[in-house]
């Protein structure tokens, strides 16, 4: 054994990721006869995210069902097995040696498989507090909601006693709920934005049975303590600060795609999302590599996750059968108060993105705004969003429009006003 | 071998007792180990290095713009000699990149041709002053503005946890008693011994020495000396994403002027890329905090020497305090009557200057009557390899094979194996906390800050301390 000896391999389909887009696209692969499709995943377990998401909610827009994350979790798991696919935990993509050839660490040694098909899964992650630059000492007390999730429901471990939410959208109330669970009284939930970013019914549930307040407007100035957290000092938008003492902070939202794979293989990213710019047919700008999941979008639900997964399918199978690598050719922009559209490539006379739809975030709160679609000065189209735009929260852009642009023309550009 | 962090202290009188495991401590304990001598090695926290140590800029110097004739020039000159053989012998992360000193005024432009005479005269003599077009040829993602450049070759970065752990390990497998959460508090100086009252009991040594950092002004109080004050000077560092490593392949320094010290932009052996410090000097000897001005003035300055590197994401941000003193060079002062070395004023060329420091101040000690007898050979330590200059154990079949541990990657951003952790865990010096791992694997230290792992790695360095207290209490 010298310490470069690798086992080389090649598989029809090879999927990097066992969340809920990995594995439903792996089943669909692999039921449609696709002879090997094989799904890696890093972590001892499979099922991304959902496996430490212990509370309900999940499953109703692909199962039409709804179930607790760990079961979403092993509801996918199974169904990739159950179809066929080869689903393999603990071990780890760490780089790529060819276009569509990957190595891989595990226990068993080291490994190169080369695929016909690779199909990124790798999902998002929150920005921890260093990457938010929120200045302070480095106390222990300081997590992501991920990393309190799995603290909580898979490691047991103690959390404090008193803590504080930085975020109020949909993973800040899950943040909460996991926290109560672990016998840690919620002092304060804090955001950046006027209101909270979640359904009126799940606030006001937070609010009124557990007591939690919302500080709206505010930021976190900094991070006290020595050993242990000990109050995090905020920033009102009229410039006033106040401490709230507490032992624990959890930085929720904020999500960046895992993008590490994407971009070790020089594959493009969109400005917008910072996760592979796409099509509506899931195709990275590496012939053969597709994306799909919260890489493409952080964060959608794990449902949306597992439909990216389930639509992806046939562009995958299309590919295999050996039709032409002709990614979108336009870009699809968005301006400030937008934050990112997906999918952000777009061919005009192609299929429109699954559901028919793009989906879109804002930075802030946009009553009823017009959303204009335009290319080089020329208006694709134009229309009123029936709803307010939240940021934190998806809302859509019909894709009726894509017929109309030009495919020799400049980037496609969404505004709202 | 003796590592204790609860307890009563040894009933016995050292030879020698060093207070502050720190880089120079650590580095004092070592080479004092070459002796047949009764040694303890003194820190107040729960770690090796867990001071001004563990917060700096990496970097090994070179000394070429030291003020010449100073103490602290010869020793980092010789320092910097001793340390990049040792590192190449132990296997601390070194990477000899090199230096340019980017000029983007025509002061700075003017000032270079003075450092290299400086370099000269500090006995370094392979500077060269570069024009525009060389400095944009080594380094194409500088931002607009740059004039010339002085490239100083023999610069390097450095791992600056493993070379303090590597010391304390090396020291403590010769022999060394390494005395954990010991804070020395009041010293009485007998004609025989000091004794240092410490939480855990009464320390006696018949020699002294002070390495204790930012407290070492108080600790020389109480010997009786008042050569120097430290004045904390805090250093702010914000460490990029691995992404922005392709930006840059050089130690990008300042141009040193009037108008005092820029900021330097310096990938790191892990693969990061580090801008910073600032330097403000306070009052407060544990202000280790980041603040949201320092951040944004590294930001601005950032922004003009490589606008690339700001759009990358953070991933962590640090803050150290240096040890300077109203002095311009090391304060390191012998008291034969007292059986006592000062080791003060270490500024941040502690790290580079720490072995020629020990040497010094072993010479000192006998000075101060100690009789060290023979010397000895000391066992070499192999310390694991956590830079990206070799490879590390997820790409090593070998090693895959003989221990499938290394090939289970727990912390994904840093790629670091439950192996790994499992042998940090099970050190010589194993680590007091999650912090102390950290640096001894890079276990937490990536993009995702615990996001996917901490939860894991925190269970497994739990189990082991656990493991530890039960042992413990069996003896």
């Amino acid at each position: 054994m010298t310490p470069t000896d690798r086992t080389h391999r090649t598989v029809d389909v090879l999927v990097i990721g066992a969340g809920p887009a990995g594995l439903a696209v792996a089943a669909r692969l692999a039921a449609a006869g696709v002879d090997r499709v094989e799904v890696l995943d890093r972590e001892q377990r499979a099922g991304g995210i959902p496996r430490h998401c212990d509370h309900i909610g999940f499953g109703l827009r692909d199962l039409r069902r709804v179930m607790t994350g760990p079961d979403y979790a092993r509801h996918h798991i199974a169904a990739a097995i159950r179809a066929g696919a080869v689903l393999r935990t603990g071990v780890a993509a760490t780089g790529w040696a060819g276009p569509r050839t990957v190595d891989i660490t595990g226990p068993t040694g080291l490994e190169r498989i080369t695929a016909t098909a690779v199909v990124l899964a790798t999902g998002a992650r929150e920005r921890p507090r260093g990457a938010r630059l929120v200045p302070g000492t480095r106390p222990a007390g300081v997590f992501t909601t991920g990393q309190l999730q799995q603290a909580v429901h898979v490691h047991h471990q103690s959390v404090g006693r008193r803590a504080v939410i930085v975020g109020a959208e949909r993973v800040s109330y899950s943040a909460v709920a996991t926290l109560r669970r672990a016998g840690a009284g919620v002092v304060a939930m804090v955001t950046d934005q006027p209101r909270h970013q979640t359904h009126p019914a799940r606030h006001l549930g937070i609010r009124l049975r557990h007591g939690v307040p919302l500080v709206t407007d505010a930021t976190v100035a900094e991070l006290t303590g020595r050993a242990r957290l000990e109050s995090v000092r905020l920033r009102h938008r009229d410039g006033r600060f106040a401490a709230i003492g507490c032992d624990t902070v959890v930085f929720t939202g904020d999500w960046i795609p895992d993008h590490e794979l994407a971009r070790s293989a020089g594959i493009a990213l969109d400005p917008g999302t910072r996760g592979p710019a796409t099509d509506a047919e899931f195709r990275t700008g590496a012939p053969g590599v597709f994306a799909v999941g919260n890489l493409l979008h952080p964060v959608e639900t794990a449902d949306i996750a597992a439909l990216d997964g389930r639509f992806a399918a046939e562009p995958v199978l299309r590919h295999l059968a050996g039709v032409p690598w002709t990614p979108g050719p336009l870009p699809v922009r968005v301006e400030a108060p937008l934050l990112w559209i997906s999918p952000n490539r777009l061919t005009p006379d192609g299929p429109r993105p699954p559901r028919g739809r793009f989906t879109l975030r804002t930075t802030r709160f946009l009553t009823r705004p017009v959303l204009t679609v335009s290319q080089d000065g020329r208006t694709l189209h134009r229309g009123r969003l029936p709803h307010t735009a939240a940021p934190n929260r998806p809302f859509h852009l019909p894709a009726d429009w894509i017929a109309g642009a030009d495919a020799h023309g400049g980037p496609v550009r969404i505004t709202a006003g | 071998m003796t590592v204790t962090t609860t307890g009563d202290l040894p009933d016995e009188v050292y030879d020698v007792a060093i207070v502050g495991a720190g880089v120079v401590g650590a580095a004092i304990a070592r080479e004092l180990a070459r002796y047949r001598l009764r040694i303890a090695l003194v820190e107040a926290s729960n770690d090796v290095g867990n001071g001004t140590s563990k917060a700096n800029t990496a970097i090994l110097h070179t000394g070429f713009d030291a003020t010449p004739g100073t103490l602290e020039a010869r020793l980092v000159r010789e320092g910097y000699q001793r340390l990049t053989a040792y590192a190449a012998e132990t296997g601390i992360p070194l990477e000899p990149l090199g230096a340019l000193l980017v000029a983007w005024d025509g002061e700075q432009l003017a000032a270079l041709p003075a450092l290299a005479e400086k370099a000269v005269r500090n006995g370094y003599d392979e500077t060269a002053i570069l024009d525009a077009d060389a400095v944009y040829a080594r380094e194409p993602h500088l931002g607009p503005g740059a004039l010339g450049a002085l490239e100083v070759p023999g610069e390097s970065i450095i791992c600056p946890w493993t070379t303090t752990l590597a010391y304390a390990t090396q020291a403590v497998r010769a022999g060394v008693a390494l005395h954990l959460n010991c804070p020395a508090g009041a010293i009485t100086t007998g004609a025989d011994h000091h004794e240092i009252a410490t939480p855990r009991g009464v320390l006696r040594t018949r020699h002294l020495v002070n390495a204790a950092g930012l407290y070492s002004d108080e600790i020389n109080r109480r010997l009786g000396h008042e050569e120097f004050t430290v004045t904390p000077r805090r250093g702010q560092l914000i460490v990029f994403d691995k992404f922005a490593r392709g930006l840059v392949d050089h130690i990008l320094l300042p141009v040193p002027t009037a108008l005092g010290k820029g900021v330097l932009v310096a990938p790191t052996v892990y693969g990061n890329v580090m801008l910073g410090p600032t330097a403000e000097e306070l009052d407060d000897k544990t202000a280790t905090g980041s603040s949201a001005e320092g951040l944004a003035s590294l930001r601005e300055k950032g922004a003009r020497i490589l606008p690339e590197l700001l759009e990358e994401e953070v991933t962590a941000v640090y803050a150290g305090l240096r040890a300077a003193t109203e002095h311009g060079d090391y304060q390191i002062h012998a008291d034969p009557g007292r059986r006592y070395v000062a080791v003060g004023g270490i500024r941040s060329t502690g790290l580079t200057a720490s072995m020629a420091i020990a040497a010094h101040v072993a010479e000192l000690l006998v000075d101060c009557g100690l009789d060290p007898g023979p010397e000895r050979e000391i066992e070499p330590v192999r310390m694991p390899t956590i830079g990206e200059a070799f490879p590390r154990p997820y790409q090593r079949a070998d090693l895959i094979a003989a221990d499938p541990a290394y090939g289970t990657v727990v912390c994904h951003c840093e790629r670091v194996t439950r192996g790994e952790i499992r042998d940090a865990l099970t050190a010589t010096v194993p680590p007091g906390s999650l912090d102390g791992l950290r640096r001894r694997t890079r276990a937490l230290a990536g993009r995702c800050q615990g996001f996917f792992c901490g939860a894991a790695v925190r269970a497994q360095f739990e189990a082991a301390t656990a493991a530890q207290d039960r042992t413990e209490a069996r003896r």
